[in-house]
Order: structure tokens, then C-alpha cells, then sequence
């Protein structure tokens, strides 16, 4: 069956002895690199496993501590590659860090319609949904349409604030901090942090996961 | 590229809607839309060189740039103050007579 994929998506799903294209050709060069001695087989498998070691839990940390002390959070706001080295999260690879405050009046949601620009240090590898066609064209001129979907149904009153990351820049979206959470620690308050919050297409959970 | 940025925060700018060949980071549905400097990022390696195995020099400045999503999409009826901010760089923008802030 005909079927459109993108770099990378095969290897999240699907059998990998049905390579498509995309893979195909990805193997080639990562084989002619190796060949040429640009990069090393050792090389590929330390930056993979750098990249796989990084969760949404830098993220969901970092929201919490925000919604929980002030000072924290004006500092981070101001220059978060500064704040993520003090709390020992590599973000050096990040070219610049933009970070957005979810209020009850304005909403952010992040996409880069481009490819997939993704704050990777701090949130992990994207969902395949980020990545997908539908969401990148969709998030932009139906960004309303696409909460919906994810169960957020937005008054006309609250502005939405889509941001598309076309260059250089990396977006965290701060979600609002749930009612009625006054008295969770933040080792609990990061449990409410969920991935698809810090991107902005839903809220923070109400409450701790059973 | 050195020296103050052309386009001051909050000046009316308008997204060129020329075609260049190669890699670009402007994305289509924004070419020819009017939209207002929210800031200015500083200056960065410029894509259109790195994609192309250049050194990305000389720097290009970069902008976040805003728009009012119903002066982007035709039919956008959903919440009227709705906005979408792409970041910039500053050769594909031109001065614009009104920002529509």
C-alpha cells in the first residue's frame, strides 16, 4: 500500500526488513560515512544513545520548580541555557532557548512546520505526531481545531499564540499550574508535567497519575 | 553583518514572496504576509548557506516576527486575536506601510 514516510519514522514503527526510501537512504550515507572515516560506528552509537537517555523529565523539572518559586522561574525565563547548566542539564546543544508562559488569557503551541525542530535536550526525541504532516500544516492555521483534538476545547476570549520554529530558536511552553495543587511537592508536581503540555497542544493533569 | 538591526520592535514588516532556490527557512504560507517585528534574536550562521555545506557566513539577523492569524488564512474565524510568530531572517523582510499590531 502506498504510503508517505518521513526520515526517522520507520524506526519507531513498522517492520524494519520493510525499509522504506527514507531509511534506505539513511543507512547509505550513515554506511558511507563510516566508509570514508567522517564518523565512526562508535560515534553514531554514543550521540544515539545520548539522544535516547533524554526524557520529557528535564522539561516537566524545570515547569515545576517554575510554577513553585518565582525567583526561579523569572531566572529561568530570562536565560534558561544559564539555568539548565546550574541544574546540570546539558542543554549546550540548543542554539538558543525561548521559553512561554501559559496565562488563563494567552496560549502558546509550538510546531515547526519546516521539519521537526524540537528542544531535544530538554524534552527528548518528538513524538511522531510532531513530526507528521497533518500536525505541522494543522497547527498553524487550525492550531484551535488540533486542541480539540487533544481534548482542550479554548474559549474565542483566549488568544492563541502558535510559534513556528523556523531557525535557531527551541520553544518550552510553561503550562498554567493546576487548581487545587497548592500542597503537592514538586517531585509531584512533575508528574502533572506531561510532554504534550510543555509543546502546548494540552494542560498540565489535574492530579498525580495512579 | 554588523551594526543596529534594520527593523526596530514593533515596525510593520512584509514577508518577501520571491522564490530562491536551495534551501530556505521561510515557510511558504507566510510569503507576502504582513506582520509587525516582535523582537530581534540577534544574528545567527545563515541557513541558506549551512544547507548547502557553506560556513554559514556572512551572520544573518534573526526576528520574531508576529502575525494576526486572520491576516494570514483566508476564513480563520476562530478567536480573533489569535497569532503566529516565525522567526525571521531579516533578508526576507521588507518595510511594510501598516503592521496591523
Amino acid at each position: 500500500m502506498a504510503h508517505e514516510h518521513e526520515p526517522g519514522e520507520e524506526h519507531e514503527a513498522g517492520p524494519r526488513h520493510e525499509l522504506s526510501h527514507w531509511a534506505k537512504r539513511a543507512y547509505a550515507m550513515r554506511d558511507i560515512l563510516v566508509e570514508k572515516g567522517v564518523v565512526t560506528e562508535n560515534d553514531i552509537r554514543q550521540q544515539a544513545e545520548f539522544t535516547e537517555s533524554k526524557t520529557p523529565a528535564n522539561g516537566a523539572r524545570l515547569v515545576a520548580l517554575s510554577w513553585t518559586d518565582p525567583e526561579f522561574k523569572a531566572r529561568f525565563m530570562a536565560d534558561p541555557k544559564k539555568v539548565c547548566a546550574e541544574m546540570g542539564i546539558d542543554a549546550s546543544t540548543l542554539n538558543e532557548f525561548v521559553i512561554l508562559e501559559n496565562t488563563d488569557k494567552v496560549r502558546h503551541m509550538v510546531v515547526c512546520t519546516l521539519c521537526s525542530c524540537y528542544p531535544r535536550p530538554i524534552l527528548g526525541r518528538p513524538p511522531d505526531w510532531y513530526k507528521s504532516f497533518n500536525y505541522r500544516k494543522r497547527a498553524v492555521n487550525d492550531p484551535r481545531g488540533v486542541m480539540r483534538e487533544f481534548g482542550l476545547d479554548l474559549p474565542d476570549d483566549v488568544e492563541v499564540r502558535v510559534h513556528d520554529s523556523t531557525a535557531d530558536m527551541r520553544y518550552l511552553v510553561i503550562p498554567a499550574r493546576p487548581a487545587g495543587t497548592e500542597n503537592l511537592s514538586v517531585e509531584e508536581l512533575e508528574k502533572l508535567v506531561t510532554r504534550d503540555s510543555m509543546i502546548g497542544v494540552m494542560d498540565a493533569l489535574p492530579s498525580v497519575p495512579e | 553583518m554588523s551594526g543596529a538591526a534594520v527593523f526596530r520592535d514593533g515596525a510593520a514588516v512584509r514577508v518577501k514572496s520571491h522564490f530562491k532556490p536551495g534551501h530556505v527557512r521561510t515557510p511558504f504560507y507566510i510569503k507576502g504576509k504582513t506582520g509587525w517585528v516582535e523582537r530581534c534574536y540577534g544574528e545567527f550562521r545563515n541557513p541558506e548557506s549551512l544547507g548547502h555545506s557553506g560556513d554559514g557566513l556572512p551572520r544573518v539577523r534573526l526576528y520574531l516576527v508576529g502575525f494576526h492569524q486572520q491576516d494570514v488564512w483566508d476564513g480563520y474565524d476562530a478567536g480573533s486575536k489569535d497569532k503566529v510568530f516565525v522567526d525571521i531572517f531579516e533578508h526576507w523582510l521588507e518595510p511594510a506601510a501598516d503592521a496591523g499590531a
